[in-house]
């Protein structure tokens, strides 16, 4: 597939602007209690059901025949070049955030590994203790100051946020090696995402089998675990922006025993 | 009222104190950052304990269960899981609902021990929170990038226990009332019913 360059992202910049402007919106009170804000479930969950025919029929099995057939020390050598090839793009939305550091660590580490980690495929960069880089345009998104958004379910991806769903796609079509007009192997970072993909799909396989096929509502669980794990992350090293998140359940229990 | 609650309350706690006094007259052992601490790296020990004991599978998620009841606030947990929908429920349902509910957290989480063989919990920090203490860990398991769990420990229920614990941000209480919420969905609300099924289950 050959698109021209110009219109497809003149399109995408309309829909991602869209999508952020999107009127669905949550009033005060229900962010402060705490309430999911899905006003498209109905929608989302029949997405769910597709993505889970996918995983079951397709995603699963690639994934747990490619890490009990392929050794695993080449699985981690094929995470890590897919992680290495995602250091630019990391690189790019550390400096949006105006995080120096984070953007310095993920030069340093590309170098490394690009060179004496022979193209990636290993990882010397971490035996030289410098820091893991991992972030998105999700991530500079929230640091601009957007808020989280409705939930959404993407079709082949899974549970995310309005905001990081902007994200995912903007970082896959801006990032050169996944779609740009010249570059070494044709799709070559969607492959390695992929392959990365399913090596954690196969490595984790009890814990996403869990969410997916063992839960009474698998969609609610995915969306649950999603928006805590996310906004963890978010939170980062911030002690106190997790504080609120410690519900105290002795409170709640002993406001029941005691209620006239 | 505010008066009569804080009586009652304090009638509770003083009669909870009591046998606990009885038992340690000195020093009196309020929960401090180093009991928590010291807590969580008890059960780790417990639990690798067991985990290196090399019994058959269902013979450990029994022991992993003993363990979740000495260390663990089970009855606050239960209660929690059950959200809104404990509060319609009778004494008896409460408590047929508490025990199998720690058998189905066991079962659940201890089936994924193999996880954890040759893994490390190491403490990294505690501080003080409304509900007790938070404690801190960066987790090591073999072949996966460090990661952190946190436990909320509480002594409200005369003795330190756990009620609480994070996995990367993601809550065992709240992850779990939302997989409650949805059995009892599924059963059209009918507690008795979910507490059958999840005893049979586990």
């Amino acid at each position: 597939m050959r698109l021209t360059q110009r219109p497809v992202i003149a399109a995408i910049v309309l829909i991602l602007a869209g999508l952020l402007s999107a009127c669905a919106t949550q009033t005060a009170e229900q962010r402060a209690s705490g309430e999911i804000f899905d006003p498209y479930e109905q929608t989302n969950r029949k997405i769910h059901d597709f993505n889970k025919v996918i995983d079951k029929n397709l995603f699963r099995p690639a994934s747990t025949g490619y890490v009990s057939l392929i050794p695993e020390p080449m699985v981690i050598s094929f995470t890590n070049f897919s992680e290495n090839l995602s250091l630019p793009s990391d690189v790019v939305d550390a400096l949006l955030q105006g995080d120096l550091k984070t953007a310095g660590n993920g030069v340093v580490r590309f170098v490394i590994n690009t060179t004496v980690g022979f193209a990636g495929l290993a990882d010397p960069a971490t035996d030289f203790q410098i820091p893991q880089v991992d972030t998105d345009f999700g991530e500079t998104l929230h640091v601009w100051g957007f808020g989280e958004g409705p939930i959404v379910e993407l079709p082949f991806y899974g549970t995310t946020s309005r905001r990081d769903a902007v994200g995912v796609v903007a970082n896959f079509f801006t990032n050169p090696l996944t779609f740009a007009p010249t570059r070494p192997v044709k799709n070559i970072g969607f492959w390695a995402e992929l392959l990365e993909r399913m090596g954690d799909r196969g490595n984790f396989s009890d814990t996403v089998d869990s969410i997916l096929y063992e839960s009474a509502d698998s969609y609610a669980q995915s969306r649950i675990i999603y928006l805590q794990n996310r906004r963890f992350e978010l939170a980062g090293d911030d002690p106190d922006s997790y504080l609120e998140a410690y519900d105290d359940p002795y409170a709640d229990i002993y406001g029941d025993l005691y209620a006239e | 009222m505010p008066s009569n609650f804080q009586f009652r309350r304090m009638l509770v706690t003083s009669a909870l104190a009591a046998p606990l006094l009885a038992a340690l007259p000195l020093p009196a052992l309020a929960l401090s950052e180093a009991a928590a601490r010291s807590l969580v790296n008890k059960m780790v020990a417990d639990i690798n304990k067991v985990i290196d004991s090399g019994k058959s599978e269902p013979s450990m998620i029994r022991d992993f269960e003993k363990l979740f009841i000495k260390y663990a606030d089970v009855p606050i947990m239960a209660r929690y899981a059950l959200g809104v929908d404990g509060r319609q429920a009778s004494k008896a349902q409460m408590r047929a609902f508490t025990k199998a509910f720690q058998s189905y957290i066991s079962n659940k989480y201890g089936r994924r021990f193999r996880e954890f063989i040759g893994g490390t919990l190491e403490v990294r920090s505690t501080r003080k929170i409304k509900a007790g203490y938070e404690v801190k860990c960066t987790a090591v398991l073999t072949g996966e990038a460090p990661f952190e769990v946190t436990f909320l420990v509480s002594d409200k229920s005369g003795r330190d226990k756990f009620f609480n614990m994070f996995i990367e941000g993601v809550n065992l209480l709240l992850t779990e009332r939302t997989e409650i919420g949805a059995m009892l969905d599924q059963r059209k609300g009918n507690l008795d019913q979910l507490t059958a099924d999840l005893k049979k289950a586990s």
